[in-house]
């Protein structure tokens, strides 16, 4: 055969390689995407089995405060009913059950009992871990987010990304302006 | 392998590709000269070098905790230190939750272990655990998780092994050279022909050399790969913590720690936050040492104003350095700019003692203002109080390294 054949399947071949090497190196980010996801879904789930031990706690040394109470549970209530939703849609509603949980503790603050009540200590040191475990796993969800649409985006890896129809990852932010600036839960 | 060890950089592979070269140099030599044949030496060398490679592989992370004297906690033993180790897990996407230790000392100091990120333990002694708040902590454990992530432990696994079978052979070859060899260096030079003779002695003297200087380079190039390792892993740490002052302020309590680590000893020394080994008040030549100083390494976490990304890290290095980067291309490509979070509130005991300091600061500034005194703010957050006689135009700041201009 002619010297040429062969460059032409030399170069096919690289050709190949290098759409499998892409398309697999897609497919990790966005499993990787999907597991950081899940990663989300599992410390909010935490967090909804935590509220109602701390309301139950916080009720024992604090009656009058039933407003809070209410607003605690029922964010939570609307938070884990829209669990399927979009991240778009599920940030807004976890913002308003931090700035609700946030309210709670400020509420806490003016029970020196109740800050003494080694239950209630346990169950501080959960939430603020699961509160930091939120935005931890938040933050790796959309690095991940950046790294796939960065491929998905970016020449050459976007022409295979337009070929299998990739689509861009949804970033997971938090809407409620006074929940991006406090994030974390005070308890000093 | 190598591929996924993400921001992995090229240096430390060819360091060590160095060192596996100056082993396989001196197993040649000492064929050469114990056998009179290379094969002989290159056999014996990659025997005992692959010996040590499967203790190391299967059995190094529990001699290595075992030395130590790390037990084991759980999340009801000690829940802060879990939580963070877990939290940490999550930030930098670990698949594995690492093992948690705890090594009784007052020493403080933290250690990563693990052959690979599924099967890795975190250890961190008692003193450190009660001297440090929770984003301090977080800073120490996010040093010690990226050893982990970035497959560090392996590297250096590797190496330490590679450094070991090197002592070991050239400690027992110069040995038998010194002691033994004018009387086998005879009996072998009657034996052979009288014009191998001369060969021989040369043979004989180039082992030799090789033999004394072999472990005392190689030593050299494992601790420049530790330190390189120990830079990534604290710019790891700023990124996943998006708070690099928590680890600088970390970094500042083990430095003025004057406690030494009863359990540690050079071969388990990369492996720490910290240099266990350092003893007060003795500076460390840069050359042979496992960790870079920690005043620099506060420095640079201090620089990074506005952003964690390892490009802000790179850039925080060249400015305390005033010289290149340190980390690698491929290495800063990862994420983009990167914001900074705001420090966690701090325990109640802490607030009440800043407080106050905060205040008793604030008069003593105001008395210098009235003393005709320039109060200059540098963006790591220190403030510089200038006299009024002073003339130069610009102060140092010893806190970051930055220069301000006045």
């Amino acid at each position: 055969m002619a010297w040429w054949i062969w460059i032409i399947i030399a170069v096919a071949a690289i050709l190949v390689l290098w759409i499998i090497g892409a398309y697999n190196g897609l497919i990790g980010l966005r499993n990787i995407v999907k597991n950081a996801w899940a990663q989300i879904d599992v410390q909010l789930k935490r967090r909804y089995d935590l509220i109602p031990n701390l309301v139950e706690t916080v009720k024992g040394y604090a009656k009058h405060e039933r407003e809070v109470f209410e607003n605690v549970t029922k964010a939570r209530n609307m938070a884990q009913q829209a669990s399927s939703a979009g991240a778009g849609e599920r940030g807004k509603l976890e913002g308003e059950l931090g700035m609700a949980l946030g309210r709670l503790l400020a509420v806490a603050e003016a029970y020196p009992e109740l800050k003494a009540n080694q239950n209630f200590l346990a169950l501080q040191e959960e939430l603020t871990s699961t509160e930091n475990k939120i935005s931890f796993s938040r933050q790796f969800y959309n690095d991940s987010v950046l790294n796939l649409n960065n491929k998905i985006q970016m020449f050459p890896s976007n022409v295979i990304a337009g070929m299998f129809n990739f689509k861009l990852g949804e970033f997971f932010e938090v809407t409620v302006e006074a929940e991006r600036q406090a994030p974390k839960v005070s308890f000093s | 392998m190598w591929e996924q060890i993400r921001s992995n950089q090229v240096r430390s592979v060819i360091l060590l590709g160095l060192i596996a070269a100056i082993l396989l140099a001196v197993g040649y030599f000492i064929g050469l000269i114990f056998f009179e044949s290379a094969i002989g030496g290159l056999i014996i060398a990659l025997v005992i070098w692959a010996i040590m490679s499967l203790v190391a592989y299967f059995q190094g992370d529990s001699i290595l905790l075992g030395m130590a004297g790390a037990r084991k906690v759980g999340p009801s033993d000690a829940p802060r230190l879990y939580n963070v180790v877990e939290e940490m897990k999550i930030a930098s996407g670990l698949e594995k939750m690492p093992n948690v230790y705890v090594i009784d000392d007052p020493a403080l100091n933290a250690f990563a272990t693990g052959r690979d990120p599924t099967k890795a333990s975190v250890a961190i002694t008692t003193g450190l655990l009660q001297k440090l708040n929770r984003d301090e902590l977080q800073g120490v454990i996010g040093h010690e998780i990226s050893h982990i992530k970035n497959r560090d432990v392996l590297l250096m696994a590797i190496t330490s092994v590679m450094l070991g079978t090197i002592v070991i052979l050239a400690w027992y070859a110069s040995r038998v050279l010194i002691f033994g060899g004018i009387a086998g260096g005879n009996r072998r030079s009657s034996s052979s022909s009288g014009g191998g003779g001369g060969a021989q002695v040369i043979i004989l003297i180039v082992g030799l050399v090789l033999m004394i200087l072999a472990p005392i380079m190689a030593q050299f190039i494992y601790y420049a790969i530790s330190r390189k390792r120990e830079y990534l892993a604290d710019a790891s740490s700023a990124l996943y913590t998006r708070y690099p002052e928590g680890l600088a302020s970390a970094l500042e309590k083990i430095g003025a720690s004057t406690h030494q680590l009863k359990k540690a000893n050079q071969a388990t020394a990369p492996m720490y936050i910290a240099n266990p080994l350092n003893k007060e008040g003795r500076k460390l030549s840069d050359l042979t040492s496992t960790h870079p100083p920690i005043s620099e390494r506060i420095k640079i976490l201090r620089a990074m104003a506005g952003g964690v990304s390892f490009t802000d890290y790179n850039s925080a290095y060249s400015q305390v350095h005033g010289r290149g980067g340190v980390l690698s291309k491929a290495a800063m490509g990862a994420v983009g700019a990167v914001g900074m979070r705001q420090a966690s509130p701090s325990a109640p005991g802490e607030m009440a003692l800043s407080e106050k300091a905060a205040r008793s600061r604030e008069v003593s500034d105001m008395m210098l203002k009235m003393d005709k005194y320039r109060i200059v703010d540098c963006p790591c957050g220190a403030k510089w109080k200038v006299p009024p006689g002073y003339t130069e135009d610009s102060i140092y700041c010893t806190r970051c390294g930055r220069t301000i201009k006045l």
